[in-house]
């Protein structure tokens, strides 16, 4: 285990090489510079304008630039943001509990739905049940989520008014951020009533965010189900008399568990980029807004921290993926 | 964001014989109501598209100060000729619907046609000629995997600047990945088969051996995952379009519609819902498409 | 994990700090998160918002007006020559405190000069914290202007000029000039943390900070020791809301009080609705098409004047503001002092255009570039639309305009040093001085530098105007001034004036005593909630 774990992380480290690279490179190229962007119509002194330049060394060769950043990235400094001045992992860490409050919740929803679907119409095949759910689950996959979250907000919060309508909870109740997570702090609080206004404030954007992955799961749960179930042990132990039940829940299950958590790992990607919408259009205060608007304010720092960040965590999720698998099938293990 | 998922059903039941291949795909791919529908559905919406100055009763970018805002027919208020309504600045919105088809099924076929062509040729190099160049061009695939891929969209047009042609590059760049590895492990695997050895033995040059024996073999898989890919690029080029980083207006691009369309989301729903379902049917239609073709094609594959 | 059993003590104890629901609460929905907590080197409307619900300044705009009034300056006296100006300070200002910080003493002349040092002076050391860009000030033309700051006792503060300035007042009421505690400044500078007085401030203001979360929520309380007297309300929450369609459904549900920048396709609705009263004003804006004087065919009056007929401004008005615009006609905004009402628009005549092109040697019209910002400003909501309006009109006199458009910091530093034949930009007004506007805009030092004057108009009639107006501290004769300086601008032409933009502000009914402020800033102190 140790050597499988050893190697797969070495193959980690010169991803993230390059995407240290890759990243500072492609923020570099972008056109326009903050300090020009910031001073709006006034715009800036040429002599001050070179002299912020130098103060924040963007006047150095890129390469130097760069070794700085490392150097710097290896003491965990990830450098401040231009236009606030607070440092990328401050506010990366005060935004990020709110993008993963809202990505578990969704990924919790398209589980709890997508896993019984899919193990349903694997079972029951060909039925109208069948149908109805690949049609429903392969029309949730071509969703353009954006538009989703737009039609949810129309129907629930404006025409029929039971969800509000943005944001992660009702500016009254003042929840002090012990973890960031709103579910947990406000149950700390021991707020009752705070707790109820983030649910209900996570309803829609979980859903929307939700639907994508939940039409991948039933989709994945399904196949990997129909393949278990047509496996010469299951229907041995059909054979043996087990109960309907008890050989789809226990044993086919269990066998069509890899497959559905390699699904999961991918979906983390998918998870995020559809965060970036879904925060855009609730409001909601996590990262994916925050890096749209450091586009926007050519805020490199923001930019290069927050993306390598990102990219680093999913890597993590995905080594962790691979090494569950290495748990689930010990043939994996010694294959590689 | 593509599902790699198993043979489905309809691929399993069907009827088997010595048949010719592509009588045997034809079978399988008619017999597949799903996939008949999105078929069905994208030649309409291709037709729509090549004729839409035929089948559009205005011009997509023509205003009409008259009609600013304006319901569709069924509805009171609305102006007699705008099937659908009008948009903001009095814009027919069927006929920007039409257009739009038009629209978005080019990026779609552009995207493809530019991740697919760059895409096979990066697979085959990594695959044929393995070593250092196979890992570089495969941990920089690795890299842009990694990162999410809107993201990476977005970046890539604030660095080439916000227009239909740089969305479609960076959507382009973003779909790359999933061809390369598709083609490099294919030629992997079809590299260590006899006929090849046999090839190369008969003094056949690289060069040869992947154009006439290797690529025709990356065929099956490419054209699935194009097909998917269709649809991907269709929602991410869109998904750009509504950040304001797609398409600009005036062009009546269904992502950038909805863009415009958001300030009027409390007052007049039909801006916002039309373009949203234009794009959904598409998407759909372009994965039901791919979904048949998977299945019919499969037999092939696992071969 | 103890996580169970510590749960029920944590929920009792936090039960107990735990606020009611205070009756009078005001939410007001703003559009997005401040920069940081220090306005010295703020940019965005967004943080001066923030930032002038805490901290005071020397002298304050009355609200609803751009007159100065007294603010943490009690009274003041001004040297015969405009140049040396005595603050006298007000006595017995509190300072907010913190879990960092408990001050010990009022607000004294330290603290201005602290404001006045840590913007001005390299040597500070505060100079570089946070940030040295601190931009207002630099605009504001402050370093040049200002020859010393003097401590003539604890509530005596003395400031010499290098030359006399008539807005300098103004200037200090701007927010950039909020007054920091020097106390708490050198307090965390001992603890190593000097950045800390810019991210959880203490001012003197009527509000004191109590919780900020980026693009979520900014919490403040009412400084009861406030020295203008206790706020009418007791809380007043910011919630940020980007959307504006969203801003404007909360404040329907009764979840906001005010907004800020409604979507005018909502206007209609918001002026139906019973619970919600418009406020709106035009705003202290101004959008423009400049021409470039330097550069043909724009370097000839008449060109310039033909243009300014050919376009047909109340469409474009009608079209790309809605109802959030009016045509404009003076370089400066109808609310401030000295606007020339007698000055008359060019009319929209396509057939004198075309004669007086004729004129000029341009009878089949020309060929020129029609730039447009790439992003939504206060004073336009869509320049890209606009240049489409502007090009088709154009095209009907034969001049064919081709649009141009660069990223937006680009677009201002390329405009601002001329590369343009034809660009629209605009300005919103700083401290509602006629020389913001007429000086900064199209005074002839502007031209040269590459500074705001972006159609490099430099006429001495005009110039000389301006400049003595500066010098000048009577009002009256000012306004005269400025008035004939207005007059001489429509001769010369040197921009097509499109709209200024109005100022529109949904506020629920039960919101007592908000008024509008000139410069689009939002005032709280003052405003009681039924």
């Amino acid at each position: 285990m140790l050597r499988f774990l050893l190697t797969r992380v070495s193959l980690v480290i010169p991803t993230f090489i390059g995407i240290t690279l890759l990243v500072f490179v492609l923020v570099r190229l972008i056109p326009g510079d903050p300090i020009e962007t910031m001073a709006g119509e006034r715009g800036i002194d040429p002599a001050e304008h070179a002299r912020l330049v130098h103060e924040y060394g963007f006047d150095r060769p890129v390469i130097v630039q760069y070794g700085l950043y490392i150097s710097r990235l290896v003491q965990g400094d990830l450098g401040r943001s231009i236009v606030t001045h607070k440092s990328v992992i401050e506010e990366f860490s005060s935004l990020f509990p709110a993008t993963v409050e809202l990505s578990l919740c969704a990924l919790a929803f398209a589980l709890l739905l997508g896993i019984p679907a899919g193990i349903i119409a694997a079972v029951r095949r060909n039925s109208i049940f069948d149908q109805g759910i690949m049609g429903l689950s392969l029309t949730g996959y071509s969703m353009p989520i954006f538009w989703w979250g737009l039609l949810l907000i129309l129907l629930f919060s404006v025409q029929l008014g039971w969800t509000p309508v943005s944001g992660r909870i009702a500016v009254l109740y003042f929840v002090e951020a012990k973890t960031g997570f709103l579910l947990i702090d406000t149950l700390l609080a021991g707020d009752i009533d705070a707790f109820w206004s983030a649910v209900s404030h996570l309803i829609l954007p979980a859903i929307v965010l939700g639907t994508v992955p939940l039409a991948v799961i039933a989709r994945m749960t399904r196949s990997a189900m129909l393949e278990v179930l047509g496996e010469d042990y299951i229907r041995t132990a059909r054979a043996k008399g087990l109960s309907s039940f008890r050989v789809v829940a226990v044993h086919a299950f269990r066998n069509a568990l890899i497959p559905i958590v390699t699904v999961i790992g991918l979906q983390v990607g998918v998870l995020f980029t559809g965060a970036i919408l879904t925060e855009t259009i609730f409001s909601w205060p996590g990262v994916g807004k925050w890096l749209i608007d450091g586009i926007a304010r050519r805020d490199y720092p923001v930019l290069q921290g927050g993306t390598l960040l990102i990219g680093t965590i999913i890597m993590a999720i995905n080594l962790i993926v691979d090494m569950t698998y290495g748990l689930i099938n010990p043939r994996i293990r010694h294959q590689r | 964001m593509t599902i790699e998922a198993t043979p489905a059903s309809a691929a399993a039941k069907a009827p088997s014989g010595p048949t010719h291949p592509f009588a045997e795909f034809l079978s399988y791919f008619a017999a597949n109501r799903g996939a008949m529908i999105g078929f069905g559905t994208i030649v309409v919406l291709v037709l729509l598209g090549a004729f839409a100055n035929l089948f559009a009763p205005f011009s997509p970018i023509d205003t009409n100060p008259q009609a600013f805002l304006k319901p569709p027919i069924w509805q009171a208020g609305s102006v007699a000729g705008h099937w659908l309504g009008t948009d903001a600045i009095g814009r027919d919105m069927l006929s920007r619907l039409i257009y739009g088809a038009r629209l978005s099924l080019l990026i779609g076929l552009a995207v493809v046609a530019l991740s697919v062509t760059i895409g096979t040729i990066l697979g085959l190099v990594a695959g044929f000629f393995r070593g250092i160049v196979e890992i570089a061009i495969m941990r920089m695939m690795d890299i842009l995997l990694t990162l999410p891929t809107l993201l990476l969209a977005i970046i890539i047009v604030a660095i080439l600047g916000p227009g239909i042609v740089n969305a479609l590059i960076a959507v382009a760049t973003v779909l790359l990945p999933h061809y390369v590895r598709i083609v490099r492990a294919t030629v992997i695997a079809e590299t260590a088969k006899d006929y090849v050895t046999a090839a190369r033995l008969t003094g056949a040059g690289s060069l040869r051996i992947i154009v006439k024996e290797i690529l025709p073999n990356c065929a099956a898989p490419l054209i699935v995952q194009a097909t998917l890919g269709i649809s991907t690029a269709i929602l991410d080029a869109a998904a750009l379009g509504f950040i304001g980083l797609g398409a600009q207006p005036p062009t009546p691009e269904w992502g950038t519609m909805l863009a415009d369309a958001r300030e009027f989301v409390l007052r007049a729903w039909w801006v916002v819902t039309f373009p949203g379902i234009m794009i959904l049917i598409t998407v759909l239609a372009f994965n039901l498409l791919g979904d048949g073709l998977r299945d019919a094609l499969d037999p092939k594959l696992k071969r | 994990m103890s996580y169970n059993r510590t749960l029920p003590a944590l929920a009792i104890v936090a039960a107990l700090f735990a606020t009611p629901v205070s009756a009078k609460t005001l939410v007001f929905c703003s559009e997005g998160s401040p920069e940081n907590f220090y306005p010295g080197i703020n940019t965005t409307g967004t943080s001066f918002d923030v930032n002038s619900q805490i901290y005071s300044r020397i002298v304050d705009f009355e609200r609803g007006t751009t007159n100065v009034i007294p603010g943490l300056a009690e009274k003041w006296d001004i040297s015969a020559d405009g140049t040396v100006y005595t603050f006298h300070l007000r006595k017995g200002v509190k300072w907010h405190s913190n879990a960092n910080f408990k001050p010990t003493r009022d607000m004294n002349a330290d603290d201005i000069l602290f404001m006045f040092e840590r913007q001005w002076k390299e040597s500070n050391p505060y100079f570089k914290v946070t940030s040295s860009n601190h931009s207002y000030f630099n605009d504001m033309g402050m370093p040049k202007l200002l020859k010393s700051v003097e401590k003539v006792d604890d509530y005596t503060v003395k400031v010499t000029l290098n030359a006399p300035e008539a807005p300098f007042l103004s200037d200090l009421a701007m927010e950039y000039a909020g007054v920091q505690s020097k106390e708490y400044a050198d307090a965390m500078l001992k603890a190593g943390t000097p950045e800390k007085i810019d991210q959880e401030p203490i001012g003197s203001g009527p509000f004191y900070l109590v919780q900020y979360q980026k693009d979520a929520i900014i919490r403040y309380k009412t400084f009861p020791q406030f020295w203008g007297g206790k706020a009418a309300i007791d809380d007043l929450i910011f919630s940020i809301t980007p959307d504006a369609s969203v801003r404007w459904a909360k404040v329907q549900k009764g979840e906001c009080h005010v907004m800020p920048y409604p979507n005018p396709a909502d206007l209609d609705a918001m002026r139906k609705d019973p619970n919600v009263t418009v406020l709106e004003q035009p705003g202290l804006n101004i959008g423009y098409l400049a021409y470039n004087t330097t550069k043909k065919p724009f370097d000839d009056v008449r060109v310039r004047k033909a243009v300014n007929m050919a376009m047909n401004k109340k469409a474009i008005v009608d079209a790309v503001f809605l109802s959030s615009g009016v045509p404009a006609t003076n370089p400066i905004p109808p609310t401030m002092w000295s606007y020339n009402k007698s000055v008359k628009d060019d009319p929209y005549d396509p057939a004198a255009a075309k004669k007086l092109l004729a004129e000029a040697g341009y009878p089949n019209g020309f060929e020129t570039d029609l730039w447009a910002m790439p992003v939504q400003r206060p004073y336009n909501p869509n320049a890209k639309r606009i240049a489409e309006l502007m090009q088709a009109d154009l095209a009907k006199v034969g001049i064919q305009a081709k649009i141009v458009s660069y990223e937006w910091g680009e677009y201002r530093k390329r405009a601002q040093a001329g590369e343009h034949q034809m660009a629209q930009l605009g300005w919103t007004g700083d401290n509602g001085d006629p020389d913001n506007f007429l000086n900064t805009l199209l005074g002839c030092a502007s031209a040269k530098s590459n500074g705001s004057n972006i159609a490099k108009f430099c006429y001495q009639p005009f110039e000389d105007l301006v400049q003595k107006a500066k010098t000048t501290s009577d009002q009256a004769e000012r306004t005269k001034l400025y008035e004939q300086a207005q007059v001489i601008f429509k001769e010369q032409a040197p921009w097509f004036t499109i709209a200024h933009s109005v100022q529109l502000k949904p506020v629920r009914k039960e919101v007592v005593g908000f008024k509008l402020s000139p410069f689009g800033r939002h005032t709280f102190y003052g405003v009681d909630i039924k």
